[in-house]
């Protein structure tokens, strides 16, 4: 699904990834865990294809397509969606216009039909639903006046909405209370969890990882992997610290 | 007929005079409005299709009357908007625009807002995009006469510049002869939000769709009032996918 060799990236000319390998097979959840600064948001962001973050070498591919070759709008049509640590607020476009129009582009680049309104009405409810989100919020501008808590399970609703081949999320678990932290860990396996599908979980803490199992687990530090495991790498960084693990 | 102005009237500083000069010896006297005391009244101000497009107005709001306008300016090379209109005691006046233009062309929205007698509320709210060389100007003048307490008046101005080459001047200007009174302005000119921007690029919309439908928030909370179906809020949808093509 997702092979990563030797990637180099800046971001403002600063190196923050430095020759960083992954493979994440199609059907496995992977998740990347390290302190802060290791290079996990900047990696989301390069995957995602980020202006300002520069890839200065190496290779993405995803699905076999060369990822780094394809506008950020293009990777999201080819099955790619990146989950945002921080979702971006949006005055005068509601949820259900933004989500709509962004649906039937990457349609439309698949060579596939629009939804029709009544069909993508459904289908929004339906996945507001599986996330326990009040449907009704979608007709409120998008991530305006929503809690953190609120942001995230509205991303979870967009990743069931988009329904991607690859879902990159970005610290998804950060500003969680339990129920929600619950509910979103839920949604992800729902949507995610199907053969033919990958996750690559970003996160700090092992807490998500309680709700979605991880298949592999990856240790960043310093723009690079520097350890992986399986599922109990995870509970040992929880009880060493990233310090002792990851020196 | 009176004398084709030049820019240094403050007025016409922003003008396309050459336009203008086209235009002036057949251009009709300002339209009179009047509305009566405790009337309530809307307009809606499209713009005609003409290359050049003027639109003048004075109106007298009576006393505990309303008038609430809307209106699109947006020629293909210039469009102006000039509005004199005049507050009774208690009358609330709202005028709600936006200027959409690219290409050359110039684009102006001129008012002047008198509160001649107490107790009466005025709010404007102008939104500009603008792209290619286009310029967008608002002057708005917010006159509050003696002893007319307890006017409460508003002006925000806000304009999104799509390219280097276009050009917004806003000027909210205040001449306030009352002590207990009320009057904000703000006026901001910025660029598309890159965060946002980005976002709806991770969500699959294409640059050019992604910049239309932030545009569309930009400008759309004008209309609330009428609907994202009236004719306006069409008209200024299509408008803003043409600026951002």
């Amino acid at each position: 699904m997702l092979k990563i060799e030797n990637l180099h990236a800046t971001v403002a000319g600063k190196p923050i990834i430095d020759g960083l390998d992954l493979v994440v097979p199609t059907g496995e959840v992977h998740a990347i865990m390290g302190p802060n600064g290791a290079g996990k948001s900047t990696l989301a962001y390069v995957l995602g294809g980020r202006p300002g973050y520069e890839v200065t070498g190496g290779s993405v591919s995803f699905g076999g397509q060369d990822l780094l070759e394809l506008e950020p709008h293009e990777r999201a049509a080819s099955g790619l969606f990146l989950g945002f640590q921080y979702p971006v607020e949006i005055p005068g476009v509601s949820y259900l216009q933004f989500l709509r129009e962004s649906l039937n582009a990457q349609r439309r680049a698949r060579g596939e039909e629009d939804l029709s309104g009544a069909a993508f009405i459904k289908l929004a409810r339906e996945k507001a639903a599986l996330l326990g989100m009040d449907a009704e919020m979608l007709k409120r501008p998008v991530n305006v006046g929503f809690s953190g808590g609120e942001k995230k399970r509205a991303e979870m609703v967009q990743l069931g909405i988009m329904d991607p081949k690859l879902a990159i999320l970005d610290e998804t678990d950060s500003g969680l209370d339990i129920d929600a932290l619950r509910a979103v860990g839920h949604g992800i396996n729902a949507i995610m969890r199907e053969p033919g599908k990958s996750v690559l979980l970003i996160t700090h803490y092992q807490r998500l990882l309680d709700y979605v199992k991880p298949d592999k687990v990856h240790v960043l530090s310093r723009g690079k992997i520097v350890r992986s495991g399986g599922p109990e790498l995870a509970q040992e960084l929880e009880r060493e610290g990233y310090a002792e693990v990851a020196a | 007929m009176t004398a084709l102005p030049t820019r240094k009237l403050e007025a016409y500083r922003y003008a396309d005079t050459e336009a203008l000069a086209e235009v002036w010896t057949s251009l009709a006297p300002p339209h009179q409005v009047g509305i009566a005391a405790q009337q309530k009244v809307q307009q809606i101000w499209l713009p005609t299709g003409d290359e050049i497009d003027i639109r003048r107005v004075e109106m007298t709001v009576g006393a505990g009357a309303s008038a609430q306008i809307f209106a699109l300016n947006n020629a293909a090379r210039y469009g102006r908007i000039e509005l004199d209109v005049t507050l009774h005691d208690g009358a609330d006046f709202s005028f709600d625009a936006a200027m959409i233009g690219g290409g050359q062309s110039t684009l102006e929205i001129v008012t002047t807002v008198r509160h001649s007698e107490p107790n009466a509320t005025s709010r404007q709210t102008v939104r500009s995009v603008l792209g290619g060389k286009a310029m967008g100007s608002y002057l708005g003048k917010v006159a509050v006469a003696r002893d007319t307490q307890q006017t409460d008046s508003e002006q925000s101005v806000k304009a999104m510049l799509l390219n280097r080459g276009a050009t917004a001047n806003a000027k909210p200007e205040l001449e306030i002869y009352a002590d207990d009174v009320k009057c904000a302005h703000g006026a901001t000119v910025g660029e598309l939000d890159t965060n946002q921007l980005f976002y709806a690029a991770a969500r699959g919309l294409p640059p050019a769709a992604a910049k239309a439908l932030l545009l569309e928030g930009f400008v759309g909370g004008l209309w609330d009032a009428l609907g994202e179906d009236s004719e306006i809020a069409v008209r200024a949808r299509a408008a803003l996918r043409e600026v951002t093509r």
